[in-house]
C-alpha cells in the first residue's frame, strides 16, 4: 500500500501529457480530420514552452507559448489538408517530420539550460484524504487543468449544441453542409484546438514533467496519443484511463530499478511501445468495434462546391 | 475580386511533373528568407547549403553515398504507398537490417570468405522484412492500423540495437564505448571510386530503382498495387487479393530498408553503433512523395534530399548553424510539395464580384 501511492501518483503525472494530446486529437478526429502530426506539434510546443519559460522566468507564459506554437503548427496542417485538399495522412506525416526538424533546430541553444522544478500543488483539504489525497491531489497544477479539460471536452461533445454540430460534421460533412453548417471552418477550429492541446502537452513535458529540453524528448508520445484515441474508441473517459495506464507503463522502469528488479533497461523502455501495439491489436481485432465507433468521414477530404 | 479553386475536368499530367520542381524552388526561396531572418547573408547561405557541398568529386560522391539509402528505401516504400499501405516504420526496418547484417559480420569476424558480404545482404533484407512483417500480419490478421504499429517498432528497433551494442555485442577492446568491433575487409562493400567513400551500395540502390521501375510500371502485380490504391472497390471486384497487396507493399519496403541498413554498416560506418542512420527511413518517406512514387522521380528526389543532408553539415561548419536545419528543409520541401499538388486537380480562377444590381437580380 505504501509503495502503491507514489506509483499511482507518478503514473498520473506521466500520463498527463498524453491526456492533453489525446483529448485534443479526439476532438479533431470527431470532426472527421485525421492529423498525424501530434508528435511534431508536441515537440514544437515543448521547445516553445521551454524557451519562453526560461527567458521570461514565467512557466505560465511558457505554457501559453507552447499552446500558441501548437496552434501555428496545426494551422499549417489545416491549410494543406482542409483548404488545399492534400492527403491527410501525408500532411500529418509532413507536420511531424517538420516539427522534429524545427524543434531540433530551435532547441540547440537550450540543450544545457536548466529550469527550476516547480513543486506540486497540494489542494487544501482534499490532499489530506488518506490514499486518494496523495495520489490525486498533490500534483502539478496542469494535472488539475487536464481534468477540467476532460470535463470540458466531455460536456462539449455530448451536452452542447456546438459539439453535436462538430460530431455531425465528422459523420457526414455532406449533410452538415446541406443544412448550412460551415464544414471547413468547423474542421479548422477543431484542428487548431487539437494543436493547442498537443502544444500544451509538449510544454507540460518540457516545463513541468522533465523539466528540461532534449532533442526528440517527446519520444513517440504523440503517436501513442493517436493510438490512445483508437484504443478509447473515440470516448473521452476511456482516453483518460488509457493515458494513465500508459503513464504507469512509462514509469515502470524507474520503479523496477528502485525495487532492485534486474531487467534490461532497454526492455523496460520499450514497454510503452510494445504495449501500444498490443492494445491496438486487442481493440482492432473486431472489425466492427472500429467501424461502429470511428467518425465515418475520418481522414476523408471534403470540399463544398 | 478573389481567388477560387476550381476542379479540373481531369488531373493535369503536366502539373504532376512540375509540382516537385515548384516545391524545390519554394524550399530554396524559404531558405533565403530563413538565412536572412537568422542574420546571415542569404546568398552565402544558399551557396554554403546547396552549392559548396558538391563543388568537387569528393562532394559528388558523398552526395551519391547519402542518396543511395534514400532512393533504395524510397522505391520500397513507393510499392506500399501506391496501394495505400502506409509503412512509415522504414527507420526501424533499416535498423533491423543493420542488426541482422551486423550479426553476420560479427559472427564471421576475420573470415576471408567472399561469401560474408552476400550473407550480410541476405540477412539485412531478411531483418527488414521480418520487422515489416509484424505490421503486415497485424493489419491482415487483426485489422490493426499499420501506421501506428510500424512507427512504434522504430523505437523498439532502436532500443534493441542500443541493448546489443551496450551488452552482448560490445567490443571488448572498445574502452567501454557502446559499439561493436570494426568489421573486417570481407564484411565491407568494395569502394567504387578510389579515394572516396562511394561504395557498391550505390550500384545496389540503382539496381533497386531499375527493378522497381519494371515491377511497378511494367508488371501485373505492380498494376494490382496501383489499382488497390486508386480504386479499392475496383480491385475487389477484379478479384485482387487485398491482403496480398498489404503483404507485398510492406515486405517490399522492409526488404529495401533492411538492405539500406546493411549498406550503412557495411559501408560508411563499418561497425554497429547505437545509431546507424540519421533518419534515412523518415527522409525516404519524403523522397517517395517528392518522387511521385515513380522510381525515376525517386532517384532525382533522393539526390535533392541527400543534398539537404550535406547542406546541413556544411551550414554547421561554414555558418555555425545547427545541422538540424536539414530536418527543417526536408519538412518544408514536403509541405510545399503537398501544397503545390493542389494544382494537379484544381486550377485557380479569379472571381470578380457581381455588380450590385446583378446580385439583386440573381437573388430575385
Amino acid at each position: 500500500m505504501d509503495n502503491l501511492v507514489p506509483i499511482l501518483a507518478a503514473a498520473i503525472a506521466a500520463g498527463t501529457p498524453l491526456v492533453f494530446a489525446a483529448l485534443g486529437e479526439l476532438v479533431v478526429e470527431k470532426s472527421g480530420v485525421l492529423n498525424l502530426g501530434v508528435e511534431g506539434m508536441m515537440l514544437v510546443g515543448a521547445i516553445a514552452g521551454f524557451a519562453v519559460a526560461t527567458s521570461t522566468g514565467n512557466l505560465w507564459i511558457g505554457a501559453c507559448a507552447g499552446m500558441a506554437a501548437g496552434v501555428a503548427m496545426a494551422a499549417i496542417f489545416a491549410v494543406l489538408a482542409l483548404n488545399l485538399m492534400a492527403n491527410q495522412v501525408a500532411s500529418g506525416l509532413a507536420l511531424t517530420l517538420f516539427g522534429v526538424g524545427l524543434s531540433a533546430f530551435v532547441g540547440k541553444p537550450f540543450e544545457s539550460v536548466s529550469l527550476l522544478k516547480e513543486g506540486p500543488f497540494d489542494v487544501p483539504l482534499l490532499s489530506q484524504i488518506p490514499f486518494l489525497g496523495p495520489v490525486l491531489f498533490r500534483q502539478h497544477v496542469l494535472v488539475y487543468v487536464s481534468w477540467l479539460l476532460f470535463a470540458g471536452v466531455t460536456w462539449f461533445l455530448y451536452r452542447s449544441r456546438a459539439g453535436l454540430v462538430l460530431r455531425s460534421v465528422g459523420e457526414s460533412p455532406e449533410s452538415a453542409h446541406a443544412i448550412g453548417y460551415p464544414v471547413v471552418r468547423i474542421r479548422w477550429l477543431a484542428t487548431l484546438f487539437g494543436g493547442a492541446m498537443a502544444g500544451l502537452g509538449g510544454a507540460h513535458l518540457s516545463e513541468f514533467y522533465a523539466p528540461m529540453w532534449v532533442e526528440g524528448m517527446v519520444a513517440g508520445r504523440g503517436w501513442i496519443a493517436l493510438a490512445l484515441v483508437v484504443f478509447a474508441t473515440w470516448r473521452p473517459a476511456r482516453v483518460m484511463v488509457g493515458a494513465y495506464l500508459f503513464g504507469g507503463v512509462t514509469i515502470a522502469q524507474f520503479f523496477a530499478q528502485g525495487a532492485g528488479i534486474d531487467v534490461t533497461s532497454q526492455l523496460l523502455s520499450a514497454l510503452p511501445y510494445l504495449a501500444t501495439i498490443v492494445v491496438l491489436v486487442v481493440i482492432s481485432r473486431n472489425v466492427n468495434t472500429i467501424r461502429l465507433n470511428s467518425p465515418v468521414s475520418l481522414g476523408r477530404p471534403y470540399r463544398p462546391d | 475580386m478573389r481567388l477560387k479553386l476550381e476542379a479540373r475536368p481531369e488531373p493535369s499530367r503536366l502539373t504532376g511533373y512540375l509540382s516537385p520542381l515548384l516545391a524545390a524552388g519554394l524550399t530554396v526561396v524559404a531558405g533565403f528568407i530563413l538565412f536572412s531572418a537568422l542574420g546571415r547573408n542569404p546568398w552565402l547561405g544558399f551557396y554554403t547549403f546547396f552549392i559548396h557541398p558538391i563543388r568537387d568529386l569528393n562532394g559528388v560522391t558523398e552526395l551519391l553515398l547519402k542518396a543511395s539509402p534514400l532512393m533504395l528505401i524510397g522505391v520500397g516504400l513507393a510499392c506500399g504507398y501506391r496501394a495505400n499501405v502506409w509503412n512509415i516504420g522504414a527507420e526501424g526496418q533499416l535498423t533491423l537490417g543493420a542488426i541482422f547484417a551486423g550479426g553476420v559480420a560479427l559472427h564471421f569476424h576475420g573470415s576471408e570468405s567472399r561469401l560474408v558480404l552476400p550473407a550480410m545482404f541476405v540477412a539485412g533484407a531478411a531483418g527488414g522484412m521480418l520487422w515489416a512483417a509484424i505490421p503486415a500480419l497485424l493489419r491482415t490478421r487483426f485489422n490493426t492500423n499499420e501506421i501506428l504499429v510500424s512507427l512504434m517498432l522504430v523505437y523498439v528497433a532502436s532500443l534493441l540495437l542500443s541493448w546489443l551494442v551496450h551488452e552482448p555485442w560490445r567490443d571488448p577492446e572498445g574502452f567501454n564505448f557502446p559499439q561493436s568491433e570494426q568489421f573486417t575487409e570481407t564484411a565491407l562493400y568494395p569502394i567504387l571510386v578510389d579515394g572516396t567513400r562511394l561504395n557498391l551500395g550505390f550500384a545496389v540502390a540503382l539496381a533497386a530503382v531499375a527493378i522497381g521501375y519494371v515491377f511497378l510500371n511494367r508488371s501485373f502485380l505492380g498494376f494490382q498495387l496501383r489499382v488497390a490504391g486508386l480504386a479499392p472497390d475496383a480491385a475487389r471486384y477484379a478479384g485482387f487479393n487485398a491482403h496480398r497487396m498489404v503483404w507485398l507493399g510492406m515486405l517490399a519496403g522492409g526488404a529495401c530498408a533492411g538492405i539500406a541498413g546493411m549498406g550503412e554498416v557495411a559501408g560508411p560506418i563499418g561497425q554497429l553503433l547505437p545509431s546507424v542512420s540519421p533518419g534515412y527511413g523518415f527522409a525516404a518517406i519524403i523522397v517517395a512523395f517528392v518522387g511521385r512514387l515513380h522510381p525515376v522521380g525517386i532517384l532525382l528526389a533522393s539526390l535533392l534530399m541527400s543534398l539537404l543532408y550535406l547542406g546541413g553539415e556544411a551550414a554547421q561548419m561554414g555558418l555555425n548553424l545547427p545541422s538540424a536545419m536539414t530536418g527543417l528543409f526536408q519538412g518544408m520541401l514536403l509541405f510545399f510539395l503537398l501544397g503545390s499538388d493542389v494544382f494537379i486537380n484544381y486550377r485557380v480562377r479569379v472571381v470578380r464580384p457581381l455588380p450590385a444590381p446583378a446580385v439583386r437580380a440573381a437573388a430575385a
